[in-house]
């Protein structure tokens, strides 16, 4: 009962947010639109959280909401908010826009509709324990865990070698 | 009044309890953040060979109530530059991170009943919890530099992004031995892991079992943590987003009267949770090995004296903060970023490495 009305209560805030962050009709500052994405992305932790998905829930606050975003505040901070605030929306980013949305959104429906909803989801098997999940990790999906981290290296040095004045 | 709450359904008399619990939390913590700010300028002025504020009430102990009415009833001046909603939005925050970090820190052991434990919310990822939420404290720095839109407060608001990313890392690194040799991210977990006296000492010398003395490793982890946490809270050695002398006071210029004092009970209150949290994590928590202190308590009188405990160990960690404050010159930028990226994060990435072959090596 309680947990019903939170997941609308989570999900309603998710969505609400996250149209903010693109489209807010009353203010065109980037900063309140990272601060926007900030409030989307702890709503969705909240929904982690009613999955018993409490690792889950509280990495995505730990790195998204307090590492990533705030890098991009610093950034947007240094950059020319004036410009940015009179800048014109593109057609062709507009169009480019509504094609992926409407995209995402027929993929969601179909799957939704292929779904079977009564059936239910089944009781959680890692109930946020870290041990299950590292388990998991390094067992059945350690390709995937290992070219992850090998991506994040790749981007690594790559910034290391633009940010390098000389190279010798 | 007894009969009437053993009545109750097993789920009201839980969440009673808890909310009970959060308010008592609560009070004792804003009751020490105004009292600690009495203790900061009580000895800093000792240090500084003068006698400090000791007018109201006997040993100067009504002095927070009289700052805070002054606080309240000083006249509020919004700058007409401000964005005003950041503006209001930012010293809000900067209390909130230390409040719900408050849930998850286990105060005491339990007052009796052993079905009642003395923390809010045992989280099962207790410790991520923290980091969590602690990592959302830098918007209020930020926002409140953002929207005062002058140079100074700006410039505070750049430094502590830079600065609290940095040492977050280090932080969060740090603890990592902590959790190969517990095997566990809960925080009570960790404190019934260091119950006892330690094992490398005979036993007529009773050092406690705490995780600070187990391990050179866990020394190591503590004094990272340590650092990383003066840093987190802006405390002097770190103090650079408001260093007075070159910002004129950082962020906070163009704030006044409670709005102002608001950033500054946010900075008292993280210094109280950190020292919390290096209690829980280093110290042993509610324990003392001596004594049966460290078996969860059967008594009320037991109960309150493992509060009591804990309240004393979080003091003196927070008489270090403030003496260190009073003590210690400031950090350049260019070597606090130093020290954060170059010495911590690579020291603190071979202690983890160092006890997990430690641990590998015993297994054997």
């Amino acid at each position: 009962m309680v947990t019903d009305i939170l997941f609308y209560v989570f999900a309603i805030a998710t969505l609400v947010f996250g149209a903010l962050v693109v489209a807010n009709p009353f203010s065109r500052n980037p900063v309140t639109s990272a601060m926007f994405l900030v409030l989307t992305i702890i709503s969705m932790a909240g929904l982690f959280v009613l999955l018993h998905a409490f690792f889950l829930a509280a990495v995505q606050v730990l790195v998204y909401a307090g590492a990533v975003m705030v890098l991009f505040l610093f950034v947007i901070m240094l950059l020319d908010l004036k410009e940015e605030e009179q800048r014109k929306i593109k057609k062709t980013g507009l169009v480019a826009g509504l094609v992926s949305v409407g995209a995402i959104v027929a993929i969601f429906i179909r799957s939704l509709l292929a779904s079977e909803p009564s059936r239910g989801l089944g009781d959680p098997q890692l109930e946020g324990s870290t041990f299950a999940l590292g388990k998991l990790l390094f067992t059945d999906y350690l390709l995937p865990f290992e070219i992850v981290s090998l991506l994040l290296l790749v981007a690594m040095v790559g910034v290391i070698l633009l940010s390098k004045k000389d190279l010798k | 009044m007894i009969d009437w709450f053993n009545n109750l359904g097993a789920n009201t008399q839980f969440a009673l309890f808890t909310a009970v619990k959060a308010v008592g939390a609560f009070a004792v913590l804003m009751t020490m953040v105004a009292y600690v700010v009495l203790v900061e300028r009580r000895v800093c002025a000792f240090i500084q060979g003068r006698l400090g504020p000791n007018r109201a009430g006997p040993f100067g102990l009504l002095q927070p109530a009289a700052d805070a009415v002054k606080a309240f009833f000083k006249e509020e001046v919004v700058p007409a530059h401000v964005r005003k909603v950041f503006y209001i939005l930012a010293p809000a925050i900067a209390l909130i991170p230390a409040i719900l970090n408050l849930a998850v820190i286990p105060f005491g052991s339990t007052l009796g009943n052993p079905d009642n434990k003395m923390v809010l919310a045992d989280l099962n990822v207790g410790i991520l919890y923290v980091f969590g939420i602690v990592s959302l404290g830098v918007y209020s720095i930020v926002l409140a530099g953002y929207a005062a839109n002058s140079k100074y407060p700006f410039l505070g608001g750049i430094r502590s992004s830079a600065q609290m990313i940095s040492y977050e890392i280090a932080m969060g690194m740090s603890v990592i031995p902590i959790f190969l040799l517990v095997g566990d991210l809960n925080l009570s977990r960790i404190i019934e892991f260091q119950i006892g006296t330690v094992a490398w000492l005979p036993a007529w010398l009773p050092l406690p079992n705490w995780l600070v003395f187990q391990t050179p490793m866990t020394f190591l982890a503590f004094c990272i943590f340590l650092a990383a946490a003066f840093a987190e809270t802006n405390r002097t050695p770190f103090d650079l987003p408001e260093a007075e002398q070159e910002l004129a006071g950082g962020y906070n210029i163009e704030y006044s009267s409670i709005k102002f004092a608001l950033f500054f009970m946010g900075e008292y209150a993280a210094m109280i949770i950190a020292s919390c949290i290096m209690v829980t994590l280093f110290f042993g928590g509610w324990t003392l090995p001596w004594l049966g202190l460290d078996q969860p308590a059967t008594t009320l009188i037991g109960g309150v004296l493992h509060i009591g405990i804990f309240l004393g160990k979080v003091f003196l960690f927070l008489l270090l903060f403030v003496w260190v404050r009073w003590m210690w010159p400031r950090f350049r930028y260019d070597q606090l970023m130093n020290l954060g990226w170059l010495r911590f994060i690579p020291l603190a990435l071979a202690n983890i490495v160092v006890t997990a072959v430690w641990l590998w090596w015993q297994a054997n």
